[in-house]
């Protein structure tokens, strides 16, 4: 039991990171986008696994939402987004992927070196899981800052969010549930906010490459 | 019975397996791209016949070809069955298990390309020479991703040699489910499929001048030394599959020098280059061959995923 939990966990907090590093490595959008499907379900898997180990129910049914919401619900919003052109690719990044792979290992390490603290105040098997999650947050912000497309940049905040929802499973064995379900739903409220938006932009002109657009230049 | 007679039997066991097995390999795994495709495909046998049939036909050299080219095929087959022999595949203890370090594994692949690649350039075609070209730039890639990836995992074990790292493996599994584990063996993949010249990479059923890269090489073979080319290379795949299977799931492999153990090591073996196989296969089918030009930032990628490895074994030792 103990081994198999120990295993599960380190799976599912090492898919989680090597989705988002994934997510810098690829171009096209559907991959990204299915990329964070899979990791939003070993985000999921993750809270499972911790709810079944404490016997904590309120973390078992934030484990079950975290399936359904950034395993299913999101990404799927994300998919319908991007099928208005289904090839549509992360053609010029501002850093270029080669680049931006030796900038995710820099990050990596620059989080295991932050959280060596944190995880030297209660040393667990989870706690010391912390830097991959502290370094998925550090990959969803560069992602955010280097990706021209409008939906690589929701898929980076949803990085961040996936990131930052790990550190609280890994360090405290989650928020409370009102205040997990809250933040979802708001993350998924962002979500579909930003997709009228695109949709609009790209109603108004063909061009959603954000940085190519005159008229958000100050 | 003595120890040295079991590490005899592992090695023989691990060449005939890898031998006769990886042909029948690629014939499993044509088979399944054929299913997947809604075609019936040839027997799963098809490769086993093909060299039979090879091997039966009379020798036949180019014009103005030097010795490269007889003595090729036997250098790759040759470093192919020398890996195989002391690579820790059906069990943890082959003959001169001490020998099989990364980089003596690595380096005797390594000599194979080149020779292959030497083949290539010896009948002075224009196919022949292009296509070692392309093999050596994907190989200059791809090795080094190769060879850092699996340093990740010997940082972790504290050894190069391969047999230690999957013993190490087999009793720690705190390091087996690791995030190092996890991406050295996302780099692994996209190598092997590399170095096997598998689909994003190089399409092995494709006779087009423009895509072709490792059928260029071997263009002027015929008969026996095209049978002996083909071997050494399935070899080759099944060497690098069975690292892979053993490095990342290392249960099975037979630890104790019994026969009980041994039968479990050959059985375990198999099923993994079984489940493998079938999922190379089906990324092969979901997948086109890569434009040559987008390669190196493929294996950049890989390497990328081995530095990360690396780093992350580093941090955490």
């Amino acid at each position: 039991m103990n081994a198999a939990y120990v295993a599960a966990l380190q799976v599912g907090a090492g898919v989680v990171l090597f989705c988002a590093v994934m997510t810098l490595w690829r171009r096209g959008v559907r991959t990204i986008v299915s990329l964070l499907g899979v990791q939003g379900l070993a985000l999921g898997a993750v809270a499972l696994v911790l709810g079944l180990h404490e016997r904590n129910a309120a973390l078992l049914a934030s484990g079950g939402l975290v399936v359904i919401l950034k395993g299913v619900v999101i990404p799927g919003v994300l998919l319908r987004a991007s099928r208005l052109d289904p090839l549509s690719r992360e053609t010029r990044p501002l850093v270029n992927v080669p680049a931006s792979l030796v900038a995710a290992a820099v990050l990596i390490v620059l989080s295991y070196v932050s959280s060596a603290r944190l995880t030297s105040l209660a040393p667990s098997v989870a706690t010391r899981l912390v830097p991959l999650g502290v370094a998925t947050i550090l990959v969803g912000y560069f992602m955010l800052v280097t990706r021209r497309r409008a939906v690589s940049k929701i898929v980076g905040l949803i990085l961040v969010d996936n990131g930052i929802a790990l550190v609280a499973y890994l360090l405290t064995s989650g928020v409370p549930f009102v205040v997990e379900m809250g933040s979802s739903i708001d993350v998924l409220l962002v979500v579909v906010v930003l997709q009228f938006l695109l949709l609009s932009m790209r109603r108004h002109s063909d061009v959603d490459a954000l940085t190519e657009r005159r008229e958000l230049h100050d | 019975m003595t120890t040295t007679l079991w590490s005899w039997t592992t090695s023989l066991l691990q060449v005939v397996i890898v031998g006769v097995g990886s042909l029948i390999l690629i014939g499993f795994m044509a088979k399944v791209k054929a299913r997947a495709e809604g075609r019936v495909g040839s027997p799963v046998t098809q490769p086993l016949r093909d060299v039979r049939k090879l091997l039966r036909k009379e020798r036949l050299h180019a014009h103005h070809s030097s010795l490269v080219l007889p003595f090729a095929p036997m250098i790759i087959t040759a470093t192919a069955v020398v890996a195989v022999w002391i690579s820790p595949l059906v069990g943890t203890h082959p003959v001169m298990v001490s020998g099989a370090d990364i980089f003596v594994i690595v380096y005797l692949l390594l000599t194979g390309s080149v020779a292959a690649a030497l083949a290539g350039l010896d009948a002075a075609t224009a196919f022949g020479g292009m296509g070692s070209s392309r093999a050596m730039t994907i190989g200059a890639l791809a090795e080094p991703a190769l060879l850092v990836g699996v340093i990740a995992l010997a940082i972790q074990s504290g050894s190069s040699n391969l047999a230690v790292i999957v013993a190490s493996t087999l009793h720690n599994s705190d390091h087996a489910f690791g995030p190092v584990h996890l991406f050295a063996l996302g780099a692994l993949v996209i190598v092997v499929i590399a170095e096997t010249g598998r689909i994003p990479v190089d399409n092995p059923a494709t006779h087009l001048e423009l895509t072709m890269v490792h059928e260029a090489m071997i263009l002027e073979y015929a008969g026996p030394e095209l049978a002996l080319v083909t071997l050494g290379e399935a070899m080759r795949l099944g060497l690098l599959f069975s690292l892979v299977a053993n490095l990342f799931f290392p249960w099975g492999v037979a630890t104790s020098s019994s026969a009980a153990a041994l039968a479990l090591g050959v059985a375990a073996l198999v099923a993994k280059l079984l489940v493998l196989a079938l999922v190379v296969a089906l990324i092969e089918v979901r997948s086109a061959k890569l434009r040559l030009f987008r390669l190196p930032e493929l294996l950049a990628g890989a390497f990328a995923l081995s530095v990360l490895a690396i780093v992350m074994g580093l941090v955490t030792r």
